[in-house]
This record gives structure tokens, sequence and C-alpha cells, in this order.
């Protein structure tokens, strides 16, 4: 069934305004994600009437609270096909995730010499964490890298993955690029050597499911601002046999079993990765955030924005002197280009003016950047909110900002 | 009023009668055009301005007193107010520079409707004359002293 854009637009509160007496037209999606009235509601309704610390009361309010808490990991453990509830841990978001990741994993697996494998498209998120695991350790960090049209060169993963790996880390979803990665033969091949894959999906979860199961990864994370959330929230799945085995990366209230000033004993999962009072206010949005997903449904959602890329693309290469960067077969809604000899700050700061939002500047990609010899692109993100329509507003704007600018 | 003041109101006017945001900007895009570009030798990274999504170098030579600058960069619009800047400061004394206030900035809207890393970028630049003004202010100090 074809998705209701009409419908579904008119859930988003914030993107029915004008700005500089424009309409706005919403293409940094990438960025962040506007929020359904239905997010809005529970987590004001939240802090109206059911606001209280989790695991710790025993009235009334505390358990409520609490009682949702865990009603919202298991509805992420359900979005993510996991086995159990204990490999769901709240975060701040991807970066918490990563930084989680590479603390707890980094302290009990890898030493001096070792290699940590990440890709040449990740964003700075899934690259400094591991570069200063690498600092700490002695190890070192390698990459596979993607041809010129933004597609991993799979056959260079045969030499890159070692028997000194210890990790693969990499973005299912390119942000700059907008690839989408063959993770699944990534780890198919990682899982041959024993080596764990942690994927990041912050820029996925919001274009189509995922099942960790299927997809036989060790770690998995992604931010709920990007998925139509609260910002500070996010999640990190973790096998939960690798879980158990890892050290906690933060100590506080609630991540401990028994504390003396001699030794103290942790909790068991998921608790004992989520030190001091969570965000369970955004745990919770998050979770409606991940109903309303569900309720319109990945199959729509993914056949509607299909039409739209297609459609997008095809716009986009009509646009004498512009180049997109990132052509690959398999690709999210995201579009990486720049007009010859124009500077994306200056696009940027025109098309802002036309009521158009886009995000200039390398996308915390800085080695996309410099695998092309540029400084930074115009990025327009778009999700299935976003139309054809707007398309065209955007190609519209563009060949004006060009004509302005040349 | 001080000429300094002047020209800076004379700006304030000049923007005045643009009705759109688009007209503003295509006026920043004439004067960054017609604003010659910079000295290659102050191109490099000794001359570079931090705090800017595009670059800009800037580089200022004490000339009978005055300061004259030489200013360049990579993004147009930016360019054109680098372009209003350099025209403004051109031929000043270090004093005239670091006494007055730049109304215009306020006046003409680039402030407000910057966002804060870009308005950063416009503050490094006065920053950065006012840092030359300084330098060659006390130099001048120096050399009567001595």
């Amino acid at each position: 069934m074809g998705l209701n854009v009409k419908q579904i637009r008119s859930d988003f509160p914030l993107l029915d305004q004008q700005v500089y007496n424009k309409p706005l037209i919403y293409l940094d999606n990438g960025a962040t994600t506007q929020k359904p009235r239905v997010v809005i509601d529970t987590m004001r309704k939240l802090l109206e009437s059911s606001n209280s610390s989790v695991h710790r009361g025993l009235h009334y309010l505390s358990e409520q609270m609490t009682d949702r808490y865990e009603a919202a990991r298991e509805n992420v453990r359900s979005f993510l096909n996991a086995a159990s509830t204990s490999e769901i841990i709240f975060t701040s978001g991807a970066t918490g995730s990563i930084n989680a990741v590479a603390f707890s994993f980094g302290e009990k697996y890898v030493s001096a010499g070792d290699e940590v494998l990440i890709s040449e498209m990740e964003h700075h998120s899934n690259i400094v964490p591991w570069q200063m695991l690498c600092d700490r350790k002695g190890a070192y960090l390698k990459v596979i890298p993607f041809n010129d049209d933004g597609e991993l060169i799979m056959e260079k993963l045969d030499t890159l993955l070692t028997g000194k790996t210890r990790i693969v880390a990499l973005t299912h979803a390119s942000n700059s690029l907008g690839t989408i990665n063959p993770v699944k033969e990534v780890i198919r091949k990682a899982h041959a050597r024993g080596v764990p894959v942690l994927l990041d999906g912050a820029q996925m979860v919001q274009h189509g499911a995922v099942d960790v199961r299927e997809l036989d990864c060790d770690f998995y994370v992604f931010s709920a601002h990007k998925i139509f959330g609260p910002n500070g929230s996010g999640v990190l799945y973790g096998r939960e046999s690798i879980l158990e085995e890892l050290p906690p990366y933060q100590g506080g209230g609630d991540m401990v079993d028994q504390v003396t000033f001699e030794e103290t004993s942790y909790n068991t999962l998921p608790f004992k990765f989520e030190a001091g009072t969570t965000n369970y206010t955004g745990a919770i949005g998050l979770s409606a955030a991940l109903d309303y997903v569900t309720s319109i449904g990945f199959e729509s959602i993914r056949r509607y924005e299909e039409e739209l890329t297609g459609y997008t693309l095809e716009k986009l290469r009509g646009i004498d002197g512009l180049r997109n960067y990132g052509n690959a077969s398999r690709r999210i809604s995201v579009f990486s280009f720049l007009p010859e000899n124009i500077h994306p700050y200056d696009v940027g700061m025109i098309l802002d003016k036309m009521g158009i939002a886009v995000r200039t500047g390398t996308h915390c990609t800085q080695p996309v950047m410099d695998h092309f010899g540029i400084n930074g692109t115009i990025r327009a993100s778009m999700v299935f909110y976003n139309t054809m329509g707007e398309t065209d507003a955007l190609v519209d704007g563009l060949k004006r900002t060009i004509k302005m600018l040349s | 009023m001080s000429d300094f003041n002047e020209k800076q109101q004379d700006i304030v006017d000049e923007f005045s009668v643009f009705e759109d945001w688009l007209d503003r900007y295509n006026y920043l895009i004439e004067l960054g055009n017609d604003l010659p570009a910079i000295d290659p030798r102050y191109r490099t990274s000794e001359y570079l301005i931090n705090g800017c999504q595009s670059k800009v170098w800037l580089h200022a030579d004490l000339v009978d007193g005055r300061l004259v600058f030489d200013a360049d960069s990579d993004a147009i619009i930016v360019k054109g107010i680098v372009a209003l800047l350099v025209k403004l400061m051109n031929n000043r004394t270090p004093e005239e520079i670091l006494d007055n206030d730049l109304f215009f900035i306020d006046g003409i809207g680039l402030r407000q409707n910057l966002s804060p890393t870009r308005s950063n970028g416009l503050l490094a630049m006065v920053k950065k004359m006012r840092l030359y003004a300084m330098a060659y202010q006390a130099r001048e100090k120096q050399n009567k002293e001595s």
C-alpha cells in the first residue's frame, strides 16, 4: 500500500511552518529527524504525570515509570529482533554506544599490535573512539577503502582481516554517500575468522527494518533522534554472550549489586551498562517513535523512499555542472552533491534563505571528502515525510543558486 | 559623526534598500567578486582564520601609520563580507580600528541571521583585524620611545 504522505506530514507539527516567509523544506534529516505528535505527547504526559526515577523507589510513580522503561526496552528488542532484553542497553546515542564498546571491548580484548578494522566512509563517531582505543593500547586502525561510486572495495576485506583483527566497526548506511553496505557479507567473512562486528545503524534504522539475528551482527547501535525520537537517547545492542564477558565502562548507581569500600560486584545485564539515572523519558519517547514507524510499516516506507530516491537522483543528475558524490546501487535517500567551482557554504546560505534546510560541509566524514579531494559537499537527506514536490523545490533552488554564484 | 561611523552608516543604508535576503546576497556576491584575490604569499595556513566553515585569509601592513588589509575567502558570500570589512577598515589608524564599535554587522542583519558558528567566523575576522591594529600600535609606540 502506498503512503499517505499528506496525512503523515500532518503528524509532524514542526514541518508546517514558514521560514523567511517561505514554506519550510526540511532536508536535513541525516542530522536529525522531526518528531511526530505522538512522541511529543508521550514525553509531555510523562513529565506532567509520571516522572519518577526508575529502578529506585517502591512507590507508585517509580514502579509505573520502571514498567514503562522496561516496556520500552522490550519494544526496542522487538524492533531489532534481538533474542533478549538483556541485550538492549539504553545509551545517550549512537556515539555513546560506540564509545562504550570501544572502551569495554577494548579493555578486555585489544592489546598492543592488534588491529581494529573500520571503513573509509565512517562517521567521525565510528573513527575517533577506535583511534583513542588504539592509542591507549598501541593497536592499529585499519581501513577498508571505497571506490569512486562510494561502494566498499570488498576484495580488500580478505587481506585486511588478519589474525590480529580484534573487531570490525562498520556503518550500515553512510551519512555522506548514502551507500548501504553489504554488511552480511562483511559479518560472514569476519566471523569466519572469529572476529566480532559492530554495525553503526544511525543512518539505517529510519529507512529499513533491521534484524540483528538475521544480520548475525555482534553489536548494533543507533540514535533515537534520527528515528523521530528525542535526542540524548540511543541504543546499544550487544550479543548476550559477549556482553556478559565485558567489563562495565562507567561506574555509578544502578549498575552495581553490592558496594563496599573494598570491592563492588556488578548488576546483571543490561543494567551493568546503565550507570546513573538513565534518560528514561528519552527511552520511552524512542519507544513511541518506534511504534509510530512500525505502524506506517517499513515495507511501505522502503517502497516510497525508493521512488523518492530515484526521482531525486534523476533530477539532480539533470543539473548542469553538478556532481553527485555516492552512486552506490544500494542506497538510502541521502544525496551529496557539489556544483563545479562553487563553495558548498555559499549554496547552503542561499538555499537557507529560500526556506530549504540542507547540510553543508564534511558531514563529520572528513576522510570521505579527502577521498574526493574536496572540502565539503551539500547534503540533502530525506525521509518518508519528504515529497517529490520538495525535490522539485530543491532542484529549482539549486539552479537559481548556481546562477547567482557563477 | 566620525568618518568611520559615517562609513558604517553608509553600509547599513546601502543594505536597507534590499527587500529580499537573496538581493542582499547578490550584493555580497558582487562585492566578493570585486575584491581582488589575496597576494598568494598570504594565502597560507599562517594567515588563515579559524572558526568558519569556509576559509578566510587575512594580512595587514602598516603604511604611513594606517593599516592596509589584504583578505580573501574561498566562499564568495563570505568574501563579500570580508570585502565590506576591508572597505570599512582600510587606511585607518590603529586607534580608529580599536576605538570604534562595529554596529553595521547588526545593522545589516548579518549577526542574527548567521548561525553561531558562521557568526563566529565573522567575529573572528574582526578580532584578527583588531589584533593587527594592536600589534602595529604597540610597534609605533615602541618606535617613538626609542
